[in-house]
């Protein structure tokens, strides 16, 4: 479903990622773990398109398109999902109607009929259900005033409406209690089928203990420096980032200079 | 939203307290010797004042001897001041150059016909206790209603609960002048201010509404300003008298519209009495050619609540003054605005807030959105009398430029002069957030319509404050129709 090839960005010049390889196939749950700052959410970022970010090399194929190549709305159309970190506040902006206008332009994109009032409602009080939505949620303006965790339930709740085939949460496990996490969580398990993939972007393995992933890549400086089961998540827990870390910086020094000048200099200098 | 780009917090400086606006200066005015005469143009005076000559002949013989002195007053006062430059303080970022460069009729005495049918009317009404239908300047009693009655108060009222009288300005001076006497241009200083001069010195239509002692009304009262377009840009100078006596309520909406050139030039005098509840609006939709220069004088006295919302959309040079004097204790007084500006629209808000008593409220929130080469000014001044202890003020103005070539000058002052009191203000020039823009693009909107969702939800706060249901329907649909892919925004709200 998602192919991430020699995956290189970078932010006002400063190069992140650097050299990401990357294999999702559908119905597979990864978790991306990593220390602050390993790139995590650059990665995230990247796959839904934020112009910020710069791809300076390598190739991402979603369902065999080229994914690079699309704006973050026609990603979206195509049916990725990213549940943000931090997300935002809309003033006036009606959380149901705007997700209408959202799953509508989906579906248009998609060769479908528009929903009209009265089958959106239906699904909508379907889906509110799975991350045990208040209603009053639904009729306020887009997470204005949202607590913290009802943010971050808000985004489940997007993603269950508009049914995504790659859904990217990003540490929307970070600043919940363990009661919300838990919500989350069930939201998420309760999406999980064999068409649909996950990427799960998290510092902690807290989150995998509620969602249990098919592989668990770490992320450092950049690069995915171990891939393995959710065991390896459990080891990350036991041990901390700090072994991976240093491996890491072995992996920077030891390599040809003209692959990865930048990287040397940055990991030499960490 | 936004990004702060000027100051925030409250910012004192020494100045002379002004002196306490009151009656009309005498007829004999000082030399201002203080103002060079280059801040000054008196050559774009000079038509008025000939057109002055003419428009006295035309009033009736038997007026009241302190309207006639009130006018001669105003002129005089009109041809010293001039149309004021750049050079003015009060006027540095507002050019009046275009304005000076046109030259305007009156409308002909009596009103102009062919006369704008119903048909025309129907995008401007609403359903409303009364409507004043003013063309060019001068009253229109066959579009009108309610007029030259007395509004019966909501059920349930007390019995024997008073009406509202609301009628044309014109009738209401003619019939019973010594009513008007004690309100109409008292509270309304010309001294310093060249247009609303020249405002009274043409005064003689307009809308008056007297609300009784205990009057509830709750309907809004609607006056409608239409201007035509003429064989000549044609000169109006609308004059409104607004008296809320004490514990009456009333709502009055101004709308102002328009075709082709034109200038108006009015004044709203808007008088709140003991505890009377007084909710004003103003929308401002002039054609885009036309010159709007406006000035709200509000009156406050103890206990009263004064809300008014003024929103600017049209015109070509716009110059908005809110002045509010509250002059008792325990009054509350919400001024709130909205400006929308592309291509070369000019639009000046000058705002003055003077808390003359203790334990006054004073609240403002103006927020503008401009495109193209709009440009914008948001002058406020909160001014805190010695003694007026336990003020509370606060004022904001937003700013959302939505092109590089926008601008939008925001001068937000205070001048206080009591120490126990609690006033901020703040200012920010800013341009929609990416992060929000890219929020709402990763979940398909696409990216014309996230940036209209985002602008919609910029002006949210001031549409959700305005209370007259049409009124914030209207301006929503102005909203959904300029905004690029509105009906994304419509549905999504």
């Amino acid at each position: 479903m998602l192919q991430i090839k020699n995956l290189h960005a970078a932010v006002e010049g400063k190069e992140i990622l650097r050299g990401i390889d990357l294999d999702v196939k559908a119905g597979e749950v990864h978790a991306i773990m990593g220390p602050n700052g390993s790139g995590k959410s650059t990665l995230a970022r990247v796959l839904a398109g934020q112009e910020s970010y710069e791809v300076t090399a390598g190739e991402v194929l979603f369902q065999g398109k080229d994914l690079l190549d699309m704006d973050p709305e026609e990603r979206a159309r195509e049916g990725v999902f990213m549940a943000f970190q931090y997300p935002v506040e809309i003033p006036g902006v009606s959380n149901t109607y705007f997700l209408k206008a959202a799953l509508n332009a989906l579906r248009k994109h998609r060769g479908l009929p528009e929903l009209d009032a009265v089958d959106f409602l239906k699904l909508v009080r379907r889906k509110m259900q799975l991350v045990q939505m208040d209603e009053s949620l639904l009729n306020r303006p887009v997470n204005e005033g949202f607590s913290g965790g009802e943010k971050k339930r808000n985004e489940i709740f997007h993603m269950a409406v508009l049914e995504p085939r790659l859904a990217v949460l990003d540490e929307t496990d970070s600043g919940l209690d363990i009661d919300a996490l838990r919500i989350v969580a069930a939201g998420v398990n309760g999406l999980r089928q064999d068409d649909r993939a996950f990427l799960l972007i998290t510092h902690y393995q807290r989150l995998l203990n509620y969602i249990v992933p098919d592989h668990v890549h770490v992320l450092v400086d950049g690069r995915i420096v171990r891939s393995g089961g959710k065991e390896l998540a459990l080891e990350l827990e036991e041990k901390g980032y700090a072994w991976l870390e240093d491996l890491a910086r072995q992996l920077a020094t030891t390599e040809q200079p003209a692959a990865a000048p930048l990287a040397t200099t940055a990991a030499t200098g960490a | 939203m936004s990004t702060p780009a000027a100051s925030a917090g409250p910012a004192v400086r020494a100045v002379q307290p002004a002196p306490a606006p009151a009656a009309q200066p005498p007829a004999a005015m000082p030399a201002t010797a203080a103002m060079p005469a280059r801040d000054r143009d008196l050559a774009a005076a000079a038509p008025y004042l000939a057109d002055w000559e003419a428009f006295r002949r035309e009033l009736p013989p038997d007026e009241p001897a302190a309207l006639v002195a009130l006018r001669r007053a105003a002129i005089e006062r009109f041809a010293v001041l001039g149309f004021p430059t750049t050079r003015q303080e009060e006027w540095r970022f507002t050019s009046l150059a275009p304005l000076a460069r046109e030259v305007f009729q009156r409308a002909p005495s009596p009103a102009p016909s062919p006369r704008p049918g119903p048909a025309y009317l129907a995008p401007w009404i609403f359903e409303a206790a009364a409507r004043l239908v003013f063309v060019d300047g001068r009253f229109a009693p066959e579009l009108s209603t309610g007029d030259g009655t007395v509004l019966a108060p909501d059920a349930p009222a007390s019995p024997g609960a008073p009406g509202i009288l609301v009628a044309s300005l014109a009738d209401a001076l003619a019939r019973e002048p010594r009513r008007l006497e004690s309100h109409l241009g008292r509270h309304t200083p010309f001294q310093d201010r060249p247009f609303v001069a020249l405002n009274t010195a043409f005064l003689r239509d307009g809308a008056v509404v007297l609300a009784p002692r205990g009057a509830v009304v709750e309907r809004p009262i609607h006056l409608l300003y239409l201007s035509t377009a003429g064989a000549a840009p044609m000169v109006s100078y609308p004059r409104n008298l607004i008296v809320a006596g004490e514990g009456s309520q009333l709502t009055v909406v101004e709308t102002y519209v328009g075709e082709g050139v034109y200038f108006s030039c009015g004044v709203t005098e808007l008088i709140a009495g003991a505890g009377a509840v007084v909710d004003h609006y103003k929308v401002q939709r002039e054609s885009r050619e036309a010159y709007h220069l406006a000035t709200l004088q509000v009156h406050g006295e103890r206990d009263s609540a004064i809300s008014s919302h003024s929103v600017s959309l049209g015109g070509s040079l716009v110059r908005n003054d809110v002045n509010a004097l509250l002059d008792g204790e325990g009054i509350s007084c919400i001024l709130n605005g909205l400006y929308l500006a592309e291509d070369r629209q000019v639009v000046d808000n000058h705002m003055r807030v003077e808390h003359a008593k203790p334990h006054c409220a004073s609240h403002e929130l103006y927020k503008g959105i401009l495109d193209g080469k709009a440009r914008s000014v948001f002058n406020g001044l909160i001014h805190v009398h010695p003694g007026a202890q336990k003020t509370d003020a606060k004022q904001s103005n937003r700013n959302l430029l939505l092109s590089a070539d926008a601008i939008a000058n925001s001068n937000p002052r205070l001048e206080i002069f009591a120490d126990d009191v609690k006033c901020t203000h703040g200012s920010t020039v800013g341009q929609l957030d990416d992060d929000a823009v890219f929020y709402l693009r990763s979940r398909g909107i696409g990216e014309a319509a996230a940036r209209s969702l985002l602008t919609y939800a910029f002006a949210s706060d001031v549409l959700a404050r305005i209370k007259v249901e049409p009124v914030r329907r209207d301006l929503e649909e102005f909203l959904f129709a300029r905004l690029p892919q509105g009906d994304v925004v419509r549905q999504a709200v």
